[in-house]
This record gives C-alpha cells, sequence and structure tokens, in this order.
C-alpha cells in the first residue's frame, strides 16, 4: 500500500465515525418521537400521512402484528413491482421504448428490491424504463430500507421496555425513517452528486459524434429482422460502421442517493457505481461510499443512546471497524500485487506517481486500486452491493474477502437496520456462550437471554448458510446452473458461490460472468433473498417481543459487562468463528484454489 | 391480516407519490436549474456549437494520431455508452492473457521503437467499459506515436498531455488521471 492509499483510508474511516455520532442522535430524537429541526416542516405532512391512513400514532402494536404489517407491507410492494416491470411497454416515461420485463426476471428483481437486497440479473439502461426506476425501483430502495429500520428499532424497545407486550407501530417507525432521515440525507446527496456529474434528467438517450468513426462485426438481419445463417448454421456477419455514440441517460441521481443511503446498492445503470454517470469523480466516489456505510454506523450510537448506555452502542461500532480496517487492509494489498501471469508479457503494474498500477481490469482509472478495493470492502460489509469495479475480474484473495464478508451474515454494519440486529444477534449469543463458560444466566442489557431467545438468535444465524451453502450445492449439480458460468475452473465455482452468498445474504453484488438472468438463477436466487430477510425479521421481532415482556434485572457482581473491549473481542470471536466453521471448506474449493492457480501451483494455465 | 391490508395499501401509495414522484421530480428540478449541464451528460460543444461528446464518456481510438484509451468490454462495438460493461474476466481466464498480449502486440506494432513496458490500465478493460481517462504513465508511453504521426515536437506535446492531467481531486482523492477524448479534441485544435 502506497502513503496515499493509508491516507485515503484513514480519512475515510476517520470521516465515518465523526458523523457517526450526530446522525445516531438525531435518529434516536426521531424514533423517539421528540422534535427535531425538520419537524416544522415535516410533522405536518407526517400527521396527514396518519390521518389518510387511518393510523392511530399513539397505538402501539405486538410483535406479531409489527411482524404482520411489515410483511403485507412488503407483500404489496412486491406485486407493485412486479407489474410495474410487466406492464411498462405501454406505460409513460419509457423515452427508448424498452419492452415489457420477462415474468421471471421480474420477480427476481421485484424480491430482489424489496428484501433490499438489489440484486440484479438485468442491466438497468436496456431494461428498465425511467417509470420502473422512478415509481418502481426508487420506492423499494426507500420503503425495503426504511422497513429494516423500524425492525431494528422494534427490538431495541424489547431491551428498553419492561413488562410490556407492545413493540411500537411499524407505520409510524416506518414513515419517519422515510420523512426525517432517508429522504432528506437523499435530497442532499443527490443534488451533491449532479453537482460532481452525475445525470439527472426525463430526456431520452443522447446522442453525440465520434471523434474517430468505428468499425465492427454484427449478425446481419433478415428482413424478417431473424438473424440469417449460411449453410453451416453460423450467423451471417456484416461490417458497419459508426460515427455516433448513444450515451444512456435517465433520473440516475435520485436514485443512486438512496441506492448508498439505504444500502440498497441497484445500480441505474449495468455496471453499478463504475459508470462514469453514476459516479463520475474521485470526490462522488468517496461521498457514496460514505454514503453507505454512514447510517449502520450511525444505527450503533441511536441502539446505544436508546438503550440508556452510549457505551453499549460504541462497543458494537468498536467490533463492526475493527473487522473493516483489518479487511481493507487485506484486499488493497490483494488488488495491488496485480496478476504475475501478466508482468511475463512485458506489462507494468508497479505503482508509481504516474499510475496506480496493480490489477487494473475491470477498474476504472479514476479510483484506481484503493478506491476501487476499499469500495469492495465496504459494499459487502455492509449489504450495500454496488460496486465501483468489476468484482469477478479481482485477484482471487481480492474476491475473497467480499464473498467472506457477505458470508458473515451481513453483520460488519451490515443493512440499514438490519445489520445491527444481526449483529445484536451475534451479541445475545456471546453473551449465551461466555454464560455457559462462567456458569451464569446469561443477560444482555438487563434482559435474561433464556431458550426462546436462543432459538430465534440460532435461526437468524443459521438461515443464511443454509441458503448459500444449499443453493450453490443445487446450483453446480444441475446443468442449468453450471452453463451460466463464464470464466473456467475454480474461479467458475466462485461464481455460484459468490451469487448465492450475495442472495442469502441480502448484499446484491455479484460476479458478474455468471450468466443469472436465466428461469433458474432468478427463481432459486429470489427464494435465498425471500428466506433471507423474512426468516431474519420475523424471528428478531419475536425476540423483541419476549425481551418486552421480560423485567429488567439490575447489573450486579456476575453480570458480564457488554461494553469493555473483552467483550468487543469476544462478540468479533463469534461473528468469525461461525463465519469461518461454516464456509472455508467451500471458500478453498473456489478463491483459495484459484489463488494457487495464480501463484503457479498446481495444474492451472488453461 | 386483513386490518393490516387498508393501511399497507394506504402507506404503498403515499410512498409511491412521495420518494417515486415528489423526490425525483424536485431533484431533477433542482439540478436542472442549479447544474443544468452536468444533469444531462456534461455534454461538451465545440466553438460553432456542435456537440463533441461527454466529458465523462470515452470514445474508442485507434489512430496513430490519436491517444489510446482504456480497452472497453462493451458490445457490439468498444465504448458503447448505450450498454455499459465490463469484462468480467478471472485473473486466472486463459482469455484474459489472450487480450492482454493482443493489446500489447497492438500497441508495439503501432508503434514499433518503444520497447518501455507498457502501463497496464492501457491493455486491460475498464469496469464501465466507458472510462474516460488513462494513468498519465499510459500517455507518457504514447506520446511518442503520437508526436511522430501528426509531426509535432515531443515537447509541445508533453505539454499538452500536462494541461490535460488531472490531479488528485482536491490534491488527496482518486488518482492522478488523463482526460482522453478532451486531450484528442485539444490536439485536433492544434491544427
Amino acid at each position: 500500500m502506497t502513503s496515499n492509499s493509508f491516507f485515503q483510508v484513514g480519512l475515510y474511516v476517520v470521516t465515518l465515525l465523526v458523523l457517526a455520532k450526530p446522525l445516531g442522535w438525531y435518529m434516536a430524537r426521531v424514533y423517539e418521537g421528540e422534535p427535531v429541526g425538520l419537524s416544522r416542516i415535516l410533522a405536518p405532512l407526517e400527521g396527514l400521512i396518519y390521518r389518510l391512513a387511518g393510523v392511530d400514532l399513539k397505538h402501539e402494536m405486538r410483535w406479531t402484528d409489527y411482524a404482520i404489517a411489515m410483511l403485507v407491507f412488503n407483500l404489496l410492494g412486491f406485486l407493485a413491482l412486479f407489474a410495474l416491470q410487466c406492464l411498462q411497454a405501454g406505460l409513460p416515461l419509457n423515452p427508448q421504448n424498452l419492452p415489457a420485463v420477462s415474468p421471471d426476471s421480474s420477480f427476481n428483481t421485484a424480491v430482489s428490491f424489496a428484501t433490499n437486497t438489489n440484486w440484479q440479473a438485468y442491466s438497468g439502461e436496456v431494461t428498465m424504463s425511467y417509470l420502473t426506476q422512478m415509481l418502481g425501483l426508487t420506492v423499494q430502495n426507500f420503503v425495503s430500507a426504511a422497513a429494516g429500520m423500524a425492525t431494528l428499532v422494534a427490538l431495541i424497545r424489547g431491551f428498553t421496555r419492561r413488562k410490556a407486550d407492545i413493540i411500537g407501530n411499524f407505520w409510524v417507525d416506518m414513515t419517519r425513517s422515510t420523512l426525517y432521515i432517508l429522504m432528506p440525507l437523499s435530497l442532499v446527496l443527490a443534488l451533491v452528486l449532479v453537482g460532481q456529474g452525475v445525470v439527472q434528467t426525463l430526456k431520452p438517450y443522447q446522442s453525440v459524434p465520434l471523434l474517430e468513426a468505428v468499425s465492427y462485426e454484427q449478425a446481419k438481419l433478415g428482413a424478417d429482422g431473424v438473424a440469417l445463417q449460411d449453410a453451416n448454421g453460423k450467423p451471417v456477419m456484416e461490417a458497419v460502421q459508426t460515427t455516433q455514440q448513444v450515451i444512456a441517460m435517465g433520473p440516475a441521481a435520485s436514485q443512486v442517493a438512496i441506492k448508498q443511503l439505504g444500502t440498497n446498492g441497484g445500480g441505474f445503470f449495468n455496471v453499478n457505481s463504475a459508470h462514469p454517470l453514476e459516479n463520475p469523480t474521485p470526490l462522488s466516489n468517496f461521498l457514496e461510499m460514505l454514503a453507505i456505510l454512514l447510517i449502520p454506523a450511525a444505527l450503533c450510537h441511536t441502539f446505544g443512546v436508546m438503550v440508556g448506555d452510549t457505551r453499549q452502542g460504541w462497543a458494537i461500532l468498536a467490533a463492526m471497524t475493527l473487522v473493516l480496517v483489518a479487511l481493507i487492509l487485506v484486499e488493497v494489498p490483494a488488488e495491488q500485487s496485480g496478476n504475475p501471469a501478466l508482468s511475463a508479457l512485458g506489462v507494468d503494474q508497479s505503482a508509481n506517481k504516474a499510475q496506480s498500477g496493480g490489477n487494473t481490469e475491470g477498474k476504472e482509472t479514476r479510483f484506481g486500486i484503493t478506491n476501487s478495493a476499499v469500495w469492495a470492502v465496504v459494499t459487502t460489509a455492509a449489504s450495500n452491493g454496488s460496486v465501483n469495479a468489476m468484482h469477478d475480474s479481482f485477484t482471487p484473495i481480492g474476491g475473497l474477502v467480499p464473498m467472506w464478508l457477505m458470508q458473515l451474515g451481513e453483520v460488519i454494519f451490515g443493512g440499514v437496520g438490519s445489520g445491527l440486529y444481526g449483529m445484536i444477534m451475534f451479541a445475545i449469543v456471546a453473551v449465551f456462550v461466555s454464560g455457559l463458560m462462567i456458569g451464569r444466566t446469561p443477560e444482555y442489557l438487563g434482559k435474561k437471554i433464556e431458550a426462546f431467545e436462543m432459538k430465534m438468535a440460532a435461526i437468524t444465524i443459521l438461515i443464511p448458510p443454509l441458503m448459500v451453502l444449499g443453493g450453490s450445492a443445487v446450483a453446480v449439480m444441475v446443468d442449468v446452473g453450471k452453463a451460466a458460468v463464464f470464466n473456467p475452473g475454480a474461479h467458475g465455482f466462485s461464481e455460484i458461490l459468490y451469487a448465492f452468498s450475495s442472495a442469502g445474504n441480502n448484499n446484491g453484488s455479484a460476479f458478474g460472468g455468471l450468466s443469472a438472468n436465466t428461469p433458474f438463477y432468478n427463481v432459486m436466487l429470489g427464494i435465498a433473498m425471500l428466506f433471507s430477510r423474512y426468516w431474519l425479521a420475523v424471528p428478531v421481532l419475536a425476540i423483541a417481543g419476549s425481551l418486552a415482556a421480560k423485567k429488567v434485572i439490575p447489573f450486579g457482581p456476575g453480570t458480564l459487562p457488554t461494553h469493555t473491549p473483552l467483550f468487543v473481542m469476544l462478540l468479533i470471536g463469534t461473528v468469525l468463528m461461525v463465519g469461518a466453521l461454516t464456509f472455508i471448506p467451500a471458500l478453498a474449493l473456489g478463491p483459495v484454489v484459484e489463488q494457487l492457480h495464480l501463484l503457479g501451483v498446481g495444474p492451472a494455465k488453461g | 391480516m386483513l386490518k393490516h391490508f387498508r393501511p399497507a395499501l394506504i402507506f404503498l401509495l403515499i410512498f409511491t407519490v412521495l420518494t417515486g414522484v415528489v423526490y425525483p421530480a424536485l431533484v431533477t428540478g433542482l439540478a436542472q436549474l442549479l447544474f443544468p449541464n452536468q444533469a444531462n451528460g456534461s455534454l461538451m460543444a465545440s466553438a460553432n456549437g456542435n456537440s463533441t461528446g461527454s466529458r465523462f464518456i470515452g470514445q474508442p481510438f485507434t489512430g496513430p494520431g490519436y491517444f489510446w484509451g482504456r480497452p472497453s468490454a462493451t458490445g457490439p462495438f468498444p465504448y458503447n455508452a448505450g450498454a455499459s460493461s465490463g469484462s468480467n474476466l478471472g485473473q486466472t481466464n486463459p482469455a484474459l492473457l489472450d487480450a492482454v498480449k493482443a493489446r500489447v502486440a497492438a500497441l508495439q506494432a503501432a508503434d514499433p521503437d518503444n520497447k518501455a513496458a507498457v502501463p497496464v490500465d492501457l491493455v486491460t478493460a475498464s469496469g464501465s467499459g466507458l472510462d474516460p481517462h488513462i494513468s498519465p504513465a499510459a500517455a507518457a508511453y504514447q506520446l511518442k506515436r503520437v508526436a511522430q504521426a501528426r509531426h509535432l515536437s515531443a515537447e509541445k506535446l508533453r505539454e499538452l498531455v500536462a494541461e490535460h492531467t488531472e490531479p488528485r481531486q482536491w490534491g488527496m482523492f482518486g488518482e492522478p488521471r488523463v482526460n482522453v477524448l478532451m486531450l484528442n479534441l485539444a490536439l485536433d485544435a492544434l491544427h
């Protein structure tokens, strides 16, 4: 790593941690219903929304009602987005006359955006009309994030209430998340991004002249529009020359802002934030990357404030930050080291003043190695999944790190809300394990952890690995699963494992070579996304309900303190141990084998 | 479940209007007002008003008299800005090595006297397929070839490249880089 590398990484982490405190405090006030600066403008609107929906702000729900409200709301959102894609050809704001999206792809995308995964089997600029992007995808970007935040807040109330059977009102928590947190932040970020060069327009795609005409071959079409074939059944090619470049446009900035802030990650264009009109400058890159972890980091402080002991929030944030920084320090050197096979071809991969060097395949010059590698870690630590470089072309170790971060269960920051409630599940397991070791009844934040909580926590921790390993196993056993692989050898297996790690943990990033827009993958990955979202959220709400009903035990000499460096290490140990034991065998077959091949060990090279 | 259906439907409608219509419309309106050029793709125009492309979208160059940009993996032709794409080639894929080999050979064929090692960004495909930039090293590698083809002094060309080299943003973010299309437009404007 160069000194500038260290500087850019340090600046990023420090900025993130500095912003976590004020935003975390602000969000705690929002969720506790205290007035904030924006109340003057937004409170009347908020009141109007509740009146229109016939919801009483003061009426709180039991955990079962809370869960059902969330599920029904998500189901309707899924249906609306599914219908919008299937019908887009006949709807307005479709300047490129894009056809209807296929049913299996629509299903996959609707699940993907409703579950805050934003896995994309489609290419944005050749598939989705402006109307679908705005009215469908942008909306789910907001509300799926808000649903995750609401679930977290309900869990926090489980810790703070005593002998209660209610944990808040889902509609109120979701509305406040959207109105007071996601929309204002997105508006500001979107405008700054436009200032940097992200497009925001409803005009059709723009045609501009090429300075130098380009010649290429394309399949010749017959009069009926079908590709012609010669006597041997091969397509007939014709030489074409073009002097024009058509540039895809659209209302991108408004969607890019919320895709980052809501840990959604679905790109407006096919290559996501590698696209120069989605992420044009190093500054836009820094801000987008900051936006990915901003709310997940700040929610740790919100948690601390709401449970009345800010040290609890800082301890969890410390655990997340330590793992993040450690993996950044693995990722950047892995990508900087480049590909030994290229050096043999007379290619200069060294880092110096005039070039960033390293493995530049699939990376953009303005970001170089440092910002591409840091982004890869950040986007998979969070369940964001947007990319600014093609992960499929990363070095084997460079691809292993993001894959493993997803497999850890998206709890190193993770999704907005979902990351922290996932981490609290691990904290519950950690106090339980230490309780066993010292022979005391485990407690967390004054609540006794008993068999019911442990069962629910175990479900949340075991479902994602089941989706990832089970799904990958099925895919490598069937022909339709194997046919989608693009790269040969161990890397091909990595493509499949990455896809299920991403869907099975609601991340959404991909090894893009895998042709995942097939009925098989659309359905399999869709199922993985559904299970991993709701089989986690519902047990978490069940724990919230169970904890709320308990009395609070005062802190005694036998209580394990959960704000100390010792507990931070215990928490990290629990997360890494589960993640390592579950996934090392699968990772050994993919990236580990490939790294050995790259270094010239074994029967590689062809 | 039924008692939640009505509020769920109304909340979905309200948030569809708020976040799917009002919010993007507000951003579009403000963007068009505050940053009309950026919001519409940062298109550039020549002195006589003709469009000359976008400053953020690269174009393909193969002539010896132009600086070449990053290889592009978009189809059916490079730098197709209507369908962005990376190559997705893995590091152990023989196809990646073959592609790099062919690109090195093409660069050397266009400039047989140049024995320097080729900067890696000049022979590897960008993430978007539309990368407008190359590294300063990749520009320096091509300098002699372009100077010869254009009958320019290397000194003068070096100055022009330096003018089009952007440092790290605010001195700290990202990497130094050269905008290929803008440099080539400036080259054409010399004559």
